[in-house]
Order: structure tokens, then sequence, then C-alpha cells
């Protein structure tokens, strides 16, 4: 009642137009109050002590708002009342501040601390509202307080109120997108989240803020797939369509196969018999030839196995075609459309033509998606093609598109009965509507050839309908068909050229004459006829008709100049009165280039040509042709233009990024961590927002989080063997990054102090006393704060870099760095020995934090054990950096028998070929690299010029190591290279681009899996004591390490020297001498990590053998075992 | 997302905006005024119109311009699918959608509006959150609040909110325990002049009103499912239970709310329960017409039609008419040249018609088309299909509640059109 009655006096107050807003209260209000006082009733009110009052007062002041009207003058005596006790006082201030705080900035801020107040409630609606409403004042000093809020809320211990920090994100990076790193951490933190709650809100904080760090989605990607079907339906909206880019990034076209083979056969074939005499050109053959090469690629490649994560998500999202939320529907429909195999698209189209009985509005866009969809998935609609028929109630634009449709499913078996429902669709009231279906029933006619002449026909009857906008569309819609093969259809002409009569409609008086023109020697005797009348008429034509009558006259001139002469005359002199200026210029055109004059330019000797010449038929096509490059379903698509903010789709990958990106550790450990991680950040709050406030807090975190990952991934591998190399190093590293330019000395000398000051310090995980939580939380982001501070804490460097590791930052490191890193670890080794046994405490840590794409930590848990290995391996090390060539490996590598790969075919380099081996010696300039060596060949006639790398693109943490510029390759000759490629210990691909002086090339090299790690030397003992640490390391994550299979062994393989041949050959690997000959052990270790690989053979009676992998890298022992197993089988 | 909302009114006034984002000017809104003219009828316009600087997505309910103002990319379906969503929760609340129920209760809209959306993105949408947050306007209420100063805003979080079971509020209490639930099939044909079926297909929705206490589960079963061809469901159904068992399994909502869509595949034959016979010729140069129209039960299983109601779309050379109904009222108005007949109830023993004289504008030619004919009706107690709802089972709580299940089938898009097929143009030559 009150609302009402407010809204109502309101109402009463300024019922006319223009008349200015008084008060409310019939006592103050009226025409003789000053404008200043406008208002004063309701700041009485709100300055009372009674809550209805204030009630009331706020009803009228939101009443005034929705409506539109200014209300910003009563904000000093609104924002007083932010504190009120009564809440729905205090909501309708909340309503209030938000629309009026960015105007009012100054006043608004008096508001804040009841916010802060609000932020510490214990009830969680009183601090959701409180930091949604903090969120939503646009007021800019405010920033560092609305992320502190954000980040506190982040953690809180109520879903709902992380829901909220989650919609806050957006609102606080649309204010200041300087933010953009802080709450990308945030995000990271939320996207970690498990409650269906906040799954949705963060995706969409993901996608407003930072749609391009899909690599913070690997990790979440599982659980989000799994999670979607509880998600409220609005999150899955936009979860669905973020994991569709996604998955394009990171799986295989599963249509690979299929739609090269096919579309190079069949289904072109197809189209070719639609548009059998006009489409065949020179555009089409060069595509099938491209194709046919392209197919034949596929031959060669493996078959297509979908990631089972790619299986997770259409299986996960097709329940939800189910859903009554139409968005829900389509953003499946879109997914499975862009996603699924083309068998399994199908399933969408029931879902789709379901949502056609909704609202019109959600017809109108399922419409325009099944429209692009129908151009490429004929096949899925066609048994719903009644469906799509056209009711006399539907508006026009439905009836459009269902046409659209309908056009577009036609084919020839069901041509027939579409043309039926077209005809009756001709008699529709709606003109609108009339006119698209003959323009449909045109393309029906150019499309399918077996119904050109009766459709020809049919709309030749619809040029005696009473109608002369049916009569006007269908000429011009027979024009177009006409030129298809106006030969035969001379008799059509002659019936269009009696209606100049008639018909009316300049378009289609346009249209008539062109075509007569056009084929004026099929109906010689009528076309001078026409002209006639023409030039009677001229005067009062449109435009358009009268530079068709133009035209005609010219064309006439031309081949028929005895007759028509003077009538082209009569027009052309008529033409250059008028009163159009573009008609005045094209008869002055149009006569110096057809009268012969002595004047005449060279021009006139084509004039022929140029007005007879053969006009290619126009092609009509479906507006919605290539729209499906859009995301279906996003309102891009919709406008067939790219929207702001739109993320494109991105297409296929040539190869499928390494899979196990996605792969999340045990439940158990990531639970206890990320309790420790909020632990930790809870704590070192107050830290972070002095350092805010103090200096900008991007910059300088960037960098020193970018070190300490880079050194992670260094220090990883010389970890693997040494144990005590890393440390050393990353402090380097770390300290290399702080002050670039201090000299060597200074820091030896600091580093002896950062192992004094580290070593009462007991750090492990398992046993952190509160009070060192909070220390070295408070550590941790001191690197973040500035270069400035971070000089002075060098006891902290090597726990913020290990605490930083949790943080899967994208380990990218500059070259220098590791070079840097080598260079000290092998000046130093004096320092090694006291750091050893914090070194492995660090280790275990890392364990735990490391995912397989991290660097792997090394295997030496047991003390005792750790000792000669990692000594063995600091030698090889440190040669490996001092001399580039360490372990002679000739002695164990069979050389020689090096398999190589085509980078670029001799057809397709245009005479260039080059191939690559993996040449299984070090890579000087950096060992985490794998050397390719690559052979140029210059096959062309000739010499090509400047060959280098350009432009590579690889995934995040690969590296790549150009070869010098070749300047000069001459004809015939062939020059190899060696470049080095950090592949991250991933069979992903390194693509980058090869240029020659006129082309480029995209390339791209993988790696077996067998190359990515080089050998070492070892001895049984060693080995066995390796094996054996390896499985006892994990404890409990048994077979995580360690993969056994059984194999029968080919024959020509049976006998130890055979299997050495083929292992080794399989792998760069080095045999473990030993005593048995029924035994083979292989070891070596991964190129950029350094973590151990071992590998065993065991041969038993008649061919029968178990292979045997040990390596912490899952993902890279199970795909060697594969490739030895297939080495030793065949 | 969505940034600001405004709603506009049949005549063209903005009568309410809101902003969740800053403040766009109302002048945005000329666009969709633009776009309006430019409709020859207000469901022509365009749901999506592109400006310089921004996307209006509108939607039209109870012929109120719902407009949603994007500045970036947003699928297009989920604006619109949230705009209906919006104007469901304001008939959930007011009992209709319109304009003055919108204006009688503009702060509770606002209330509303605000807890719907935060930033532009949905934040609750269920009416049972809704209505915990803020409680719907009732006369009671209304009194109660100005005496006692009290207000419609909820103090706590709806538990619905965070639970497993968002549709849900907990603690729900009725002394009568009641589940009811409605089957309706609604029948789409379109028939050609010699009553042959062009297309006809059913769909049906199960709507219920459960108002039991407590977290009660419910099943519902059918006795032939397989009759259901396309579903959605309601989110609280368990659709692991529903592909391998068939068997609706839920924890229903408090109150009204659609447990089912579902359709009717056309593969199955449909029987169409009306007979339309009609007449209707035009004479060259005369400015009489004549026009005939019988209808007819056909096959509805012995259960009568009711509420049968005719219109049509006469031509517009039409200036009036002359028409003697056997029974019913019948109405034209020449200015649409809308013809509508309530016909009521059909009695199979005598069966209605309507016939009479047409006089046509003088001089005018004859129109060609015979005109569409748009048929209504019900049918009581039967669903068309033949689905039949087995049995409805309660699980997880003790009292024995009382159920009622009811069917009814109506016409939906059901049209006769004036012209015999496939005479115009022969297709064999």
């Amino acid at each position: 009642m009150s609302a009402s009655s407010a809204f109502n006096d309101e109402k009463g107050g300024s019922s006319n137009v223009g008349e200015p807003e008084y008060g409310h209260d019939p006592a103050s209000g009226g025409i003789f109050s000053s404008d200043y006082k406008r208002h004063d009733d309701l700041k009485e009110m709100l300055d009372s002590n009674k809550d209805s009052l204030k009630l009331e007062a706020m009803k009228r002041i939101v009443a005034m708002i929705a409506r539109g009207k200014n209300a910003s003058d009563l904000f000093p005596a609104v924002v007083k009342n932010v504190a009120c006790k009564n809440i729905e006082v205090k909501k309708l201030v909340y309503v209030y501040l938000v629309r009026y705080a960015e105007e009012q900035q100054d006043l608004a801020l008096l508001s804040i601390s009841t916010f802060q107040r609000g932020l510490k409630d214990p009830n969680q609606l009183i601090r959701a509202s409180a930091l949604r409403v903090l969120s939503s004042i646009r007021v800019t000093i405010i920033v560092p307080i609305m992320m502190l809020a954000i980040k506190e809320a982040a953690s809180d211990m109520s879903p709902y109120v992380r829901k909220t920090a989650a919609h806050a994100i957006p609102k606080l990076y649309s204010l200041d997108p300087e933010q953009k790193d802080c709450l990308i951490e945030v995000i990271e933190k939320l996207l970690a989240d498990k409650t269906t709650l906040v799954a949705g809100s963060v995706v969409m904080a993901f996608e407003e803020v930072c749609p391009e760090r899909i690599d913070l989605i690997h990790k979440n990607y599982r659980k989000l797939c799994n999670l979607l079907i509880d998600v409220e339906e609005w999150g899955q909206v936009v979860i669905i369509n973020m994991l569709t880019r996604y998955a394009r990034t990171q799986f295989l076209n599963p249509n690979m196969n299929e739609s090269l083979l096919e579309e190079g056969g069949g289904e072109k074939a197809f189209y070719g018999s639609d548009n059998d005499d006009d489409t065949d050109d020179e555009e089409d053959k060069e595509e099938k030839e491209k194709k046919k090469t392209e197919a034949t690629a596929i031959v060669k490649r493996k078959p297509y196995v979908m990631d089972p994560d790619h299986r997770l998500l259409l299986r996960n999202t097709k329940p939800l075609l189910q859903s009554r939320n139409a968005a829900v529907v389509m953003a499946v429909a879109q997914l499975y459309f862009h996603l699924a195999p083309k068998a399994e698209v199908g399933v969408i189209a029931k879902a789709l033509v379901r949502l056609m009985r909704s609202h019109s509005e959600v017809q109108y866009v399922v419409l325009q998606n099944v429209a692009t969809m129908s151009i490429k998935r004929r096949g899925m609609f066609e048994p719903y093609l009644k469906s799509f028929y056209i009711r006399s109630t539907d508006p026009t634009q439905i009836k459009v598109l269902k046409l659209e449709v309908l056009t577009n499913l036609a084919n020839e078996t069901n041509i027939s009965t579409i043309l039926r429902e077209f005809q009756t669709y001709i008699k529709s009231n709606d003109k609108d509507f009339v006119a698209a279906t003959i323009q449909a029933i045109g393309r029906c006619a150019t499309n399918i050839g077996e119904v050109r002449d009766t459709c020809l026909n049919g709309l030749v009857q619809l040029l005696s309908n009473r109608d002369e906008l049916v009569v006007a569309e269908s000429v011009v819609v027979i024009k177009k068909l006409l030129q298809m093969q106006p030969e035969q259809h001379s008799d059509i002409i002659k019936h269009m050229a009696k209606l100049t009569d008639n018909i009316q409609v300049p378009m289609a008086r346009a249209s008539i004459l062109w075509l007569i023109g056009e084929y004026c020697e099929h109906v010689p005797k009528i076309a001078p006829d026409v002209l006639r009348k023409m030039a009677k008429t001229f005067t009062n034509e449109e435009d358009i008709v009268k530079l068709q009558i133009i035209n005609l006259a010219a064309k006439l001139y031309l081949t028929n100049s005895k007759q028509t002469k003077l009538l082209t005359q009569y027009v052309l002199n008529l033409a250059k009165y008028d009163q159009n200026y573009d008609i005045r210029d094209r008869a002055r055109f149009i006569r110096q280039l057809i009268v012969p004059t002595d004047k005449s330019g060279a021009l006139s000797k084509y004039a022929k040509k140029l007005f007879l010449a053969l006009k290619p038929a126009p092609v009509l096509e479906s507006p919605f042709k290539d729209r499906d490059h859009f995301q279906l379903g996003s309102l891009s698509h919709l406008l067939n233009a790219k929207a702001g903010g739109y993320q494109v789709l991105p297409d296929w990958p040539e190869a499928a990024p390494d899979p196990s990106v996605r792969n999340v550790e045990v439940p158990e450990w990531t639970k206890c961590s990320s309790r420790e991680k909020r632990k930790e950040k809870k704590a070192d709050k107050p830290f972070y927002s002095d350092s805010e406030g103090e200096s900008g807090p991007t910059e300088s975190a960037d960098s020193a989080s970018d070190t300490a990952s880079g050194s992670e991934s260094g220090s990883g591998s010389e970890e693997s063997g040494s144990g005590s190399e890393s440390e050393e190093s990353n402090e380097e590293s770390e300290s290399a990054s702080e002050e670039d330019e201090e000299e060597e000395g200074k820091k030896k000398k600091k580093n002896v102090e950062k192992i004094k000051a580290r070593k009462p310090v007991p750090e492990s995980e398992s046993e952190p006393s509160s009070g060192e939580d909070v220390k070295k939380s408070e550590k941790k982001s001191k690197p973040r704060i500035g270069s400035s501070e971070s000089e002075s804490e060098e006891d902290d460097d090597s726990e913020s870099e290990s605490s930083e590791s949790e943080e899967e930052e994208s380990e990218e490191e500059s070259e220098e760095e590791t070079k840097k890193k080598k260079k000290t670890t092998a000046s130093k080794p004096p320092s090694k020995p006291p750091k050893k046994e914090n070194k492995k405490e660090k280790k275990e840590m890392s364990l735990l934090d490391f995912d397989d794409f991290d660097p792997a930590p090394s295997p030496s848990q047991v003390t005792p054990l750790n000792n000669f290995l990692s000594s063995s391996l600091v030698t090889d090390l440190e040669g490996l950096s001092l001399t580039d060539n360490v372990l002679s490996p000739t002695t164990i590598i069979p050389s020689g028998n090096l398999k190589t790969y085509e980078l670029l075919h001799r057809i397709t380099g245009e005479g260039l070929s080059v191939e690559y081996c993996f040449s299984r010696q070090p890579f000087s300039p950096d060992p985490h690299m794998v050397a390719v060596k690559i052979q140029f060949t210059n096959s062309a006639t000739s010499e090509a010029k400047s060959l280098h790398v350009e432009d590579a693109k690889l995934q995040s943490g690969m590296r790549i190591k150009e070869f010098p510029e070749i300047e000069v390759l001459p004809a015939g000759e062939t020059i190899s290279v060696v470049m080095g490629i950090d592949f991250c210990d991933s069979t992903q691909a390194a693509n980058f681009q090869l240029c020659t002086h006129t082309r480029k090339f995209f390339v791209s090299i993988q790696p077996p899996v067998g190359e990515l790690m080089m050998p070492i030397f070892m001895t049984e003992n060693e080995f066995k004591k390796e094996q054996e640490m390896l499985l006892q390391s994990l404890g409990q994550l048994m077979g995580m390490n360690e993969i056994t299979e059984k194999l029968t062994l080919e024959e020509k393989c049976q006998g130890e020297h055979a299997v050495v041949q083929r292992v080794t050959t399989a792998a760069n690997l080095s045999r473990v001498p030993c005593g048995s000959d029924k035994e083979c052990r292989f070891a070596g270790k991964t190129v950029t990590s350094g973590s151990l690989v071992l590998v065993s053979v065991v041969t038993k009676e008649d061919g029968a053998a178990q292979l045997t992998v040990n390596c912490e890298k899952m993902v890279i022992g199970t795909m060697l075992v594969k490739d030895i197993h297939q080495a030793l089988t065949q | 997302m969505i940034h600001s909302l405004f709603l506009v009114n049949s005549s063209g006034d903005i009568f309410l905006e809101k902003h969740w984002k800053s403040v766009v000017s109302r002048s945005v809104c000329d666009y969709f005024f633009e776009a309006q003219e430019r409709a020859s009828e207000p469901e022509n316009v365009p749901p999506v119109i592109p400006t310089p600087h921004h996307y209006l997505i509108s939607v039209l309910r109870h012929r109120i311009y719902f407009v949603a103002v994007i500045q970036s990319e947003v699928p297009p379906l989920f604006v619109i699918e949230f705009l209906h969503r919006v104007v469901d929760t304001f008939q959930d609340y007011f009992g209709v959608c319109t304009e003055a129920a919108i204006k009688d209760n503009v702060v509770v809209v606002y209330e509303l509006l605000e807890e719907m959306l935060d930033n532009g993105f949905p934040l609750a949408t269920e009416s049972n959150i809704l209505k915990e947050l803020i409680k719907p306007p009732t006369i009671l209420r209304t009194v109660v609040n100005t005496i006692t100063g009290s207000t419609n805003v909820g103090e706590q979080l709806p538990t619905g909110q965070l639970s497993v079971v968002p549709w849900r509020r907990t603690g729900v209490k009725y002394t009568n325990n009641e589940a009811y639930f409605d089957v309706v099939e609604e029948i789409d044909a379109i028939i050609d002049k010699s009553g042959s079926t062009i297309t006809a297909e059913i769909q049906g929705v199960i709507d219920a009103c459960v108002k039991l206490t407590g977290m009660p589960d419910l099943t519902l079963s059918f006795m032939n499912p397989r009759l259901l061809d396309d579903v959605s469901f309601h989110p609280c159904v368990r659709f692991k239970r529903w592909e391998a068992e068939r068997i609706l399994s839920f924890i229903p909502p408090d109150g009204n709310f659609r447990l089912l869509s579902y359709h009717v595949s056309c593969q199955n034959l449909v029987a169409i329960p009306v007979y339309v016979k009609h007449n209707i010729t035009f004479r060259e140069g005369s400015s009489q017409g004549r026009f005939e129209l019988t209808l007819g039960p056909k096959q509805t299983m012995g259960k009568g039609l009711e509420a049968v109601l005719i219109s049509s779309q006469l031509p517009r050379g039409v200036l009036n008419t002359n028409l003697n109904p056997s029974q019913g009222t019948y109405n034209f108005d020449p200015v649409t040249k809308l013809l509508s007949w309530d016909v009521g109830k059909i009695n199979p023993q005598k069966l209605p018609s309507l016939k009479g004289s047409m006089s046509l504008q003088a001089g005018a030619s004859k129109p060609d088309e015979n005109p569409t004919i748009n048929i209504q009706f019900k049918i009581q107690q039967s669903a068309l299909s033949g689905l039949k709802v087995n049995r409805l089972d309660m699980y997880g709580e003790k009292y024995k509640p009382f159920k009622g299940i009811k069917y009814m089938t109506k016409a939906g898009k059901f049209q006769t059109k004036g012209l015999l097929r496939g005479r115009a143009w022969d297709l064999k030559n």
C-alpha cells in the first residue's frame, strides 16, 4: 500500500509533462515554492527518528529513480541513513547509493566505513550485501579498499559471500583495469572453489577480466565439467560457452579425418550437383587439390582417438539439452555444433526444434542459429522439416527466418513438398513475406536443377498476379534465373517485355529492361520496340529505370544500330538534360563510348566488349552462409558483426597440446594445501593492503614471481640429479633479478649470508608451526611488493620461491637467467655441502606442489642414498655447462640410425625441402634444449636466400633457439644446421615459421617422447637403488611412477643385442651395464627438468618379456612404454 | 552483461528504468522507438537492435516492452530468457504483469530487480528464494506493514540459496498436504481445406501445485512414458533416473511450478478432434460474397469440445458481414477485418454453423485468398496423446498427502488453410 501510494503521489505531483518536480506534501508543494526547496519534505522525513517515515521517504525516492527523475540533490540526506537499523530502509539507501555515488564521489565516501563494518558482520547476508554495494559504487578512490574486500571475501566461509566476491571482480576491473593482475589471482583462487554456487560467477568474472588466460582453466576443467549439471542455469550458459572455447584450443578436431576425406569427395560432389554449371571454377579445383594432399597427409597420421576430457565435456553437457532454459539449450547446442563428431551433432536438433515453441523472441534467435547450422549440417534438421512450416500468425521476422531454413533444407527429395508449401505462402496478406517467399523460390531453383523449369514457369504465372508487388518481385527473381540459361527462354523474355506496359514498380521495370538489353539478340524484333516505348515515357521514369533505358539503348545501338540509332540519340539527348547528375554523367559517358566520332578515344573500339560481355549468373546464396565462424548463439553471430568483447572461437590445433595439464593431484593433498594456502593468504592480507597503498602492486610483483617460477624449472632439473646444486642457483637467479647489475663478488658474499640465515629455519609443510606459517606468508608476499623492499630480505628468498611454486605460474624464464644460473652453479662448488639437508626438505614440499607440468622433483628423499648419485650427476652437470660435451655418449648410443622426419615437403616448399632429425647430441648453448638437426635441400632452380626462423608459436614454457640465418642456399645444394628446442618435457609440437626471402612456411616439430631425454651413465647398483627410491618416495602413490607391461618380443628381436638396439633407437637412453643377459636396463633423464627415466626389459622364455619404466612424470612414462613396446614388438 | 533495463508501454513511454552499471541515458531507447515505428505489428520489432554504442535486446509481454541495454558480447538468448523470467516473477508476485501493477509496486519491483541481477549477471532467479528475500505484497501484509512499520524484506539469507536444493526453502509447513498435477496438452496443427492434416503435433506440460510439509521426495511414473518424444525438465528433476527408468524423481519446489514440458512426435498419428468445413466465395464484379462455415467433433474419445472459438482474418476488401450463427455470438471488426465467433460447447447432435453474406468494397477486385481459420477449443478430462500418470509416491516424509491429477487438451496454434494445396503449379511438368 505504502509503495503504491508513494508512486501515485509522485505521479500526481508531476502528471503534466514539463512541470518541475516539487515536494509531495501538498503543504510544501505548489507553484510558489522555489526550486532549492524542493524535496524539503523528503529531507525532513529522512532526518526524522521514525523508521516508518524514513521508509516512506526512501520509497518515494526510489520511485523517482525508477522513473528516471533526478534525485541527486537528496544525496546528503540519504547517505546519512546508510547505517539505519531497519533493513528495508538500508536496502533502499543502497539502491540510491549505487545510482548516485558516481556523481557525488566525495559524499559517497561517507558511507564507506559502514560497508567496511558490514564486511565483518557475522551474518553472511550482510557481509555479502555490503560487498555488493561497496563494489557497485563506482568511486575510483576506494579501489584499494575494494580490492582488499574482494580478496578477503574470496576466502570467506560462506559460499554466498564468495559468489558475491566473484561478482565484484568484473566491477572492480571495469573501474580500474590496472588491477587486472591482482584480480586474476583472486579469480584463480575462486576457480579452485568446489561449490556450484561460485562456479558460474567466477567463470563469468574470468570471461570479463582475463578470457585469454586459458591456462587457468586446465586444473579446473574436469571439476567444472562434473559440477556443470548442478550449477544454476545462468552459470551453466557462461561455463559452457567458455568450455567451448577451451576445448577448441586443447583438443583435436574430431572430424579431422572425415571432414578432409569426405568434403574432398562425397560432400563436394553433392554440392557440385546442386550448382552444376556455374561454380566449377578455378578456386574450387584448387581447394580440392589442397584437400587431397591434406587427405593423404591424414592417412599417414594416426587414427583419431578422442581425448577422454573431450568426451567428458560432451557427455556432461548432453543432459542439459533437456533444460527448461532456452539459453542453456542453445549453449549446449552450439557446443555440440562446434565440438562434437559429426555423427553426434544430430542430438541437438530435437532440442532446438523444441525451443521453437517458446516465445517469439526465443524463436527468432533459435531460428537464426538453425539457419546457420542447416547450411553446414542439412541432414540434421531434415526430419523436422514440418516444424518449420509457417503459420499465418507468426510475426513477419519469424516467417522470413523459417523460410530461410526451409530453403536451406530443400533438396531433390523434398523440394516438391517445399514448393507446394511456398505456393500457399504467396497468397499471404503479408507482403514482405510474399516477397521473401518469391526470393526463396528463386534460390531453390538455382540450387536444385531439376525444379528450375518448374519454378520458372511458376514464377511466370505469378507475372499475371493481381498484386503488383508479387509481380515485381517475380520479375527480379526471373531475371536472375534467366541469366543462367537465356537461350531456352526467349518466350519468357518476350512475355516480360509485354509487362512493361503494366508494371509500375521501378525495380521490376529496370530488371525487365536489363533483361531485354542483355538478351536482345534473342528478341531482335521486340527489343527496339520496347526502347521506343521507353523513350516516350523516359522523362517520367524513376532514376533506376532511366539508367536501364540508357543501358538498353546503348546495347541496342551496338547490335542493331540501323533500327535504333535515332532512338538512342534521342534517349541520350533526353538524359543529357536530366535533373539527376548520375543520369547526365552516364549519358555523356555512353555517348562517348558508342557513338563513333572522329575524336572518339581508344575505348570506343572496345564498346562491344564492354557492354556485351558475358555476365556471370548471380549466385543466390543464403545470407547465413559462412556465419558459423562466429560462435553460434552469440550476439556477434546474430548480428553477423563482431560485437565488443567477443572472443574469437579459435581453430582446432594441429596437434593436441599436452593433456596432462588437466591432471589434478590426489584430492586429499589438494584439500590440505588449499586450506593452507587460504590460511596464508588471510595472514598476509594487512600486509598487502599496506603495500598497495604505497606502491603500485603490479609490475614488480610480476617480475618477482616470474623469476621465482623460472628458477624452479631451472632448479628442478638439477635437483633431480644433485639436490644441493639448485638451491644455490635459485638464490642466484633471484638476486640476479633483483639487482641485475650487481657484481659477482658481492653476490657470493650475500649467498653465504643467506645460507647462514636459512640454516636454523626448519621448513617443512608437514609440520608448520602457526607462527612460522604467518611469517612465511609474510615473507612470501615480499617479493611482490617491489624491488626496493625485497633487497633487504635476502633470507626469505628461497622460501618465497618454494611457496611461489604453488601458484602454478606459467614457467617462463628468460634465457639469460638460465645461463647465469649455470655459471654460478659451475663456479661455486664449495658452498654446496652445508645446504644439503635443507634442500631435501624443500624438495619434499615441492613434490607436493608441483604438478605434472612443472619440473618434477628429484627422487632423492631418503638421505643416505642420495649422496653418491647426486655427486655423480653434479659432476655430469658441471661438465655439461663447462664443456658442452659431457658423457661421451657415442659409446653407448647407437649412432647412425637416426630417424629423419619431414618438415617441409619439396612441393609445398616450392622446391625447398626440409628434413629434421633429433641428433641426440647435447645442445651446447643450452643443455635444457633438445638438439634438432635440420637439413635443407634446395631442389629448385633458383637459389633460396636468407633462411631463418620466425614467429615461433610455442606453448607456455617452451623455448626455441634458432639456428643462425642461412644467407644463401644455391640450387641443388644441401645444408644442415642445428637448432635447440626446449619442449618442456612434453610432446607438444613446437610451431614456427620457416622463412625464405620470398615465402613463409608454417612448420611444426613434434618430438617422439624418446627424444625428450638424454642418456646418463649409471651402474647396476645405482640403477636398482634409484628404482627402489622412486617407488618408495611416493609411497602410497605406487603405480604412479612405475609402469609395467608384459609383451612378446618379435622374433627378430629376441636376443640382448637386438633389444638394446631397439630400445635405444626408440628412446635416447644409455644402457646400464649388467651381469645378466636376460635383463637390459637403460637410464636417462628428461632434458628440461632432468627427471630420471629408468627402463628395464626382462626377457623370459620364448620371447616373453616384461618392460618396466620408472619415471616421475607419469605422462612421459606412459608414452615411453607405448613407444618401446611398439619398438620391441614390431 | 545487462547494463540497464527500460520498460516501455505500448504508447512508447518509458515508465521504469533500472541501471546495474553506470547510468545509460534513456535516449538510447530512441533507436528502439525507431524500430518500433518501422514495424508493422508490435511483435515485429526485432528482438535485437544494434546501436552505435549499445545493443538493445527486448521482449514483448503483456503489451510491455522490456528493453535491456547491452554493451558487449553476450548470448542473446541469455538476455531474452532472463527478461522472460523477470516477467514471470512479476506475474508471480503481482498476479498480473501490467503497467499499472508495476507502477503500483514500483519499490518491490526495484527490490526484485536488485536481487535478480548483480552487475548485470543473474543472481537469484528462483521464485522461492526471491520470496524469502522479498515478501510478495498481499493486502494483509501491506496493512500490517503500514501499522507496524515492518518491511517486506527478509533479514536472513534464504536457506535455498546455499542448500543443494536451491529451489525449495526449508521449514515449509502445511496443515493440508496436497499435490496437484495438471497434464495440459496443446495441439498445433495446420489443416488444408480438404481436411487433410499438413502438420500436427502435440505439446504438453505438467504443471504442478505442490503444498507439502518438509522435504518430500516425489516420484511420478507414467503408464506409457514412451509417448514422450522430447522433454525438458524443471531443474529439480533427476535426469539420471529419467534416462534409466523413465521415472520423474524430484524434490518439488514449494507452490506452483512447471515440472515438465514434453512433445509427442508427429510420427505418431495425431487424432484431430475437430473438423471445419468452410466455403467462402467472392464473385467477380459483385459486391456480395458468400460465407459458410460448419464445424463438428471428430475423434474426441467421447469427451465434449468446449470453449470453441473461431477467428479469421478476412481479406481487406471485405467491408462488412451479415452472418447468422446457429449458436454463440459472432463479431466482425470492420477496421482490423477480424472475424471472431465464440461458439461455446459443441453439441454433436446439432452442429454449429455460421452462414451469411459479406459486402465487399465496390469496384475492388476479387480477393484471391481464402482466409485462414484459427480454431481454439478445450477438451476436459482427456489428454489427446493418451498419456496417463501411473502413480505418485512420496518418500522422506511420514504424512499421507492428498494427490490429484487433471488432464486437459487445448488447441494451440490450430489453423485451417483456405487453400487447397498443390493446384497452382503442376510440379510434374
